[in-house]
């Protein structure tokens, strides 16, 4: 690509940025002259330069966008249509540049005729409506006239004269392209000098084109002269009001590759570490005669760095650019009337600071027009303007820049970010309890979090604030917000000047000297064997007590694998040292170094691409002894905190993979529920394996007798069962019912509604002190109440489990049952004890043994499979290694019968495999056992 | 010869070489890509980085990525004596190839350089851009680019 196209691109991009913020304001004050003045240039010289360069496409939407401004330089009402329109060819424009750019200087192919046709159409419009009115008192504005050139109030001279040619003109476009044709150089000039200059240079051609005597069109240049002599004299002095007036800053700038001033900044930053040195030595000498020369080079040193780092900053203004643009449009999309205020926009910042900056604060100004702005009747009724109004502010203060984004829309909703939290899982009712609402409010940073009901296009993808919270920390920033409900949230991000220089603590590892930058440094903690602050350890893991919390520590030296061997273990265990607290994002931790010496302020050097693999540096410096030293990177670190822990507790881990498996399999395991309602409001629940079938019974085929209410269910009668005493069944219809059924006997449990049958974890969170419930378990996200058959069965018949075959034997049986699910504790003891054992329960393996080493007698153990920790089948395999228990009848319990389960099962030395449910198999079981025992034993 | 004549003599098909020996072998490097000669001083070490990587040092002002190419040619690290280090330019930026001894500057025929022979140990045939038969002495030509260009693709190397 030519440097003259790039020029092109890099001013067009420019010019179109003002185009937007200028049209914005256009719309708002469509009688400002001025501004109009100001677009229809740019546009105007857009277009004059793509025709230079062969840039059809670009020049075919910029002369109709130019035309249809034309219109409204004439006079046409200025509508909000009209100006969509032209801010949608702007952005075409804009694409076309882009792919321009990308395509190395080939205009990229497309077709452009319905934007065009678009932009003719409402010129047209235009053109209806001035003919309507207001076309005669703006005639005289126009700068056509040759003789008026004092006329040109409003801008540079007409060049596209947006109406029908009078016999004998041409269209200056055409006139231009004869420029063209004649005299290259000069074009070649125009394109690169600024549009005044520009201007000057088509005056200056069309002299040329005067005294040439070979014109393409000779009658046209005849016929224009004095106009076109005019015009060269209106623009003369139209760019000496100009350059007296407020354009005089441009002059005085000049454009500089941002490379030039990198390049500019590295050696300065070198000549300050050069000077550091140089002072570091002086220092050693006293009285030595450099000192007064190095002290004057130390001050211009230090002016100059000020003075180049000052080249670098810009005005926070070029990030807002876009903004207008940008809110006029989600003004429209959303249907509020939104008013952009920005204060301190000439705040100067690091360039570089700057483009890091620029997508959090769209992103922001964004979020509170859709999220924080209420809609306009929602303002009137709040007592407030239609009009919503998001304000941008940035000032300095100390190091810092400080840039706020507040709205007065309705504030954040604390209910609904909780509701919002709680359903992510990010914190528990309880938690909140102790939290301020600006801590509430905080957690509309964390990840994933959109508290916009619906995703709409404008924000309320959930990858909001944290993305934000996440770019501006990177670079060194925070973000805080303040909310009142009803009144407004304001946002205030505060950022380092500059990324340049960064502040860091240097630190002594393994022998080697590291940098680590102040920012992520929380504080610094000195242990000693006898003092307050100790390190400790849980199994290996080395662990901090600071102020009540455990900080998770690693040595420096082992992090960057540069530990000899027994001098580090030396180190570590003789418990002495500095540890580095360190935060990056949520996680804090210590890092302990074997030294600390002191703060210095570094230039970061980029690693040579050779070391750029390695995450733990984000880059290295010399420093002012002249030595080079590795910046540790914050947040390579945190990551390597993290795999470090995991790699020391990967065991451990792994267990607790396990477990966590382990508890699905069995408490947390989705099983099917049977929800109903019966008594009260909320919903209950039972097991549907347990339930025999649903039943609805006329009312009038309810009986009663003997002081119960009974059904004729298939020959028998059937009794009945209410949930709570003294319910009643329904008057009139059908009575639904849970029917269960055993060995031929049913019972019908009275239910007011079958609700719905769910598969969900059944966690049984409270316990129930009620009989007949066994606890509380939230089901369908609503908290239900599971039912305890053991309790119901029994009224039905009070020897529901006592009429098989009981025996006095088995009353004397003791039986310990080892579950570690609260629910199958409770919902089996019943079965057993009805069944005549005597039931002893513990909730994990290590008590069952702590009962059995204590000298607790059982005639046989009922044990759950699945467990934390110790599973069924160690349980049983370690029981049956003591000699004591080796003949005690043990049963396994699960949820899980497989065939390969059952075998595992017998291998750990199970006499049965029972599934859970299978109560009538249990008891059975058990039975079993006792008599294979007692066949034994006789 | 002087160094004019040898500049005059260095035609199209002549090249000068920077010898340099490590681990008792000639190796000659094209001087075009040889910036400075310099000994390597106050290295800091770089955690984590491949074993070739002596380390960074500070050559006036600029940050100098090392390559302790003894370790690279897979020898015993020096056992005394000062080391020397040739710095070159790789893709912008400085490395200082870490060597035992500099020694002189040979214009040779570019037509004189023999392929590598096909039994060299295949760790040195990879940076070795040819042999140069000397008087006496077989002169190993390093390819700076290969040397260099292996070590970012894998930054592991002969762990």
């Amino acid at each position: 690509m030519d440097d003259l196209l790039r020029e092109f691109i890099t001013e067009t991009n420019e010019s179109l940025d003002v185009v937007d913020v200028e049209l914005v304001k256009f719309e708002q004050e469509p009688n400002n002259a001025t501004i109009l003045d100001n677009i229809f240039r740019l546009v105007h010289t857009i277009k004059g330069t793509c025709g230079f360069l062969g840039l059809p496409r670009l020049e075919g939407i910029a002369h109709a966008a130019e035309t249809l401004m034309g219109k409204f330089r004439e006079g046409a009402p200025v509508t909000q249509e009209a100006v969509s329109i032209i801010l949608s060819s702007i952005d075409k424009i804009k694409d076309i540049l882009a792919e321009l750019e990308a395509a190395e200087g080939e205009e990229p192919q497309g077709d452009d005729s319905e934007l065009i046709g678009k932009l003719e159409e409402m010129s047209a419009k235009a053109d209806v409506a001035m003919a309507n009115g207001g076309v005669a008192e703006e005639e005289p504005a126009l700068a056509e006239d040759p003789a008026q050139p004092a006329e040109t109030d409003s801008g540079p001279p007409d060049q596209s004269l947006e109406r029908p040619l009078r016999p004998g003109e041409v269209s200056l476009d055409e006139l231009e392209r004869a420029f063209r044709e004649t005299e290259i150089e000069v074009e070649i000039a125009e394109t690169s000098v600024d549009e005044d200059a520009a201007d000057e240079a088509i005056a200056e051609a069309a002299a040329e084109e005067q005294r040439a005597t070979e014109k393409p069109k000779p009658e046209v240049t005849v016929e224009r002269k004095p106009a076109a002599a005019a015009s060269a004299e209106s623009q003369k002095a139209e760019a000496g009001d100009k350059k007296s007036s407020g354009n005089s800053v441009s002059n005085q700038s000049i454009r500089v590759a941002v490379d030039t001033l990198e390049h500019l900044m590295t050696m300065v930053s070198e000549l300050v570490l050069t000077r550091n040195q140089l002072l570091e030595i002086v220092r050693r000498h006293e009285d030595s005669e450099f000192k007064v020369p190095l002290q004057r080079l130390s001050n211009v040193t230090a002016e100059l760095q000020e003075g180049v780092m000052a080249t670098r900053m810009q005005p926070i203004g070029n990030a807002w650019q876009k903004l207008p643009r940008i809110v006029r449009d989600l003004s429209q999309d959303l249907d509020k009337p939104i008013d952009l205020e920005m204060i301190g926009a000439d705040t100067e910042l690091d360039r570089q600071v700057l483009e890091m900056i620029k997508d959090p604060l769209t992103h922001m100004v964004r979020n509170s027009a859709d999220h924080g702005l209420e809609l306009p009747e929602a303002r009137r009724a709040a007592g407030k303007p239609e009009k919503g109004k998001i304000t941008l502010a940035a000032y300095h203060e100390g190091g810092h820049i400080i840039i706020e984004v507040r709205d007065d829309g309705k504030g954040l909703d604390v209910e609904k970010i909780k509701a919002k939290v709680l359903e992510r899982g990010l914190a528990t009712e309880a938690e909140f309890d102790k939290m301020s609402d600006a801590q509430i409010h905080k957690f509309i940073f964390a990840a994933g979090f959109s508290t916009a009901a619906e995703v709409t296009s404008v924000s309320g993808r959930g990858v909001g604030m944290d993305v934000v919270r996440n770019n501006i920390e990177l670079i060194g920033g925070t973000v805080d917000l303040r909310s009142t409900q009803g009144k407004g949230t304001s946002f205030i991000i505060k950022i380092p000047l500059t990324l340049a220089i960064v502040s860091t603590l240097i630190v002594e590892a393994g022998g080697d000297r590291f940098a680590i930058p102040q920012l992520s440094v929380v504080e610094l903690v000195r242990v000693q064997h006898n003092s307050e602050h100790r390190i400790e350890r849980i199994k290996d893991t080395p662990v901090l007590r600071l102020r009540n919390k455990l900080l998770p520590l690693v040595h420096m030296s082992h992090l960057l694998g540069i530990v000899d061997e027994a001098k580090a273990e030396e180190a570590f265990d003789a418990d002495n040292g500095f540890i580095v607290v360190m935060q990056v994002g949520s996680q804090t931790f210590g890092v302990v170094v074997d030294g600390v010496f002191h703060t210095e302020e570094i230039v970061v050097k980029p690693m040579s691409t050779m070391l750029r693999n390695l995450t733990m540096f984000s880059g290295n410096t010399i420093l002012g002894d002249g030595s080079v030293i590795m910046i540790i990177d914050p947040n390579g670190v945190a990551s390597a905190m993290a795999s470090h822990a995991s790699s020391a507790v990967t065991e451990q881990a792994e267990e607790e993979a396990e477990d966590l498996s382990r508890r699905a399999d069995t408490g947390q395991n989705a099983i099917s529920l049977l929800l109903f309602r019966a008594g009260a409001p909320e919903p209950k629940a039972v097991p549907l394996s347990l339930v025999t079938r649903l039943e609805e019974f006329e009312v009038n085929k309810i009986e009663r007798s003997n002081g119960r209410d009974l059904v004729q269910y298939r020959g028998a009668l059937m009794p009945l069962v209410y949930v709570n005493e003294g319910d009643r069944h329904k008057t009139d219809g059908t009575q639904p019912m849970l029917v269960f059924s055993d060995s031929g006997r049913s019972m019908g449990l009275v239910v007011d509604e079958i609700v719905d049958i769910v598969e969900d974890r059944m966690n049984i969170e409270v316990g129930s002190e009620r009989p007949g419930i066994l606890g509380s378990a939230i089901v369908k996200e609503r908290a239900t109440e599971i039912i305890d058959l053991g309790y119901y069965l029994p009224q039905a018949f009070e020897d529901w489990f006592m009429r098989k075959e009981m025996d006095i034997q088995a009353l004397t049986k003791k039986v310990l049952f080892v579950d570690d699910s609260a629910f199958f504790r409770n919902m089996l003891t019943p079965v057993l004890k009805a069944a005549g054992y005597d039931v002893t329960t513990c909730g994990s393996a290590s008590q069952a043994f702590e009962m059995l080493e204590n000298g607790a007698k059982f005639h046989a153990v009922v044990s759950d499979i699945e467990m934390p920790e110790i599973n069924g089948f160690e349980f049983c395999e370690s029981l049956r290694r003591d000699p004591r228990f080796r003949n005690m009848p043990i049963l396994a319990l699960s949820a899980m019968v497989t065939p390969a389960s059952i075998e595992r099962g017998r291998q750990a030395g199970f006499d049965d495999y029972v599934a859970k449910f299978d109560r009538p198999g249990l008891i059975a079981a058990l039975k079993d056992v006792f008599s294979g025992e007692m066949g034994v034993a006789a | 010869m002087t160094m004019l004549e040898n500049k005059v003599t260095a035609g199209s098909d002549m090249i000068q070489y920077v010898t340099v020996v490590i681990g008792g072998q000639l190796f000659g490097l094209p001087i075009s890509q040889v910036h400075d000669v310099f000994v390597p001083e106050s290295v800091t070490r770089v955690p984590l980085s491949a074993p070739e990587v002596a380390g960074v040092l500070n050559l006036r002002g600029r940050i100098v990525t090392a390559i302790n190419m003894r370790r690279r040619l897979h020898l015993p690290p020096l056992e005394e004596g000062q080391m020397m280090a040739v710095g070159i330019e790789y893709k912008h930026e400085s490395y200082g190839l870490v060597i035992d001894t500099v020694g002189e500057v040979l214009t040779l025929p570019a037509s004189s350089a023999e392929p590598n022979p096909s039994n060299l140990d295949k760790r040195w045939a990879e940076i070795s851009g040819g042999v140069h038969r000397l008087d006496g002495r077989l002169m190993v030509i390093l390819d700076v680019s290969r040397l260099l260009g292996a070590m970012f693709t894998e930054p592991m190397v002969a762990a």
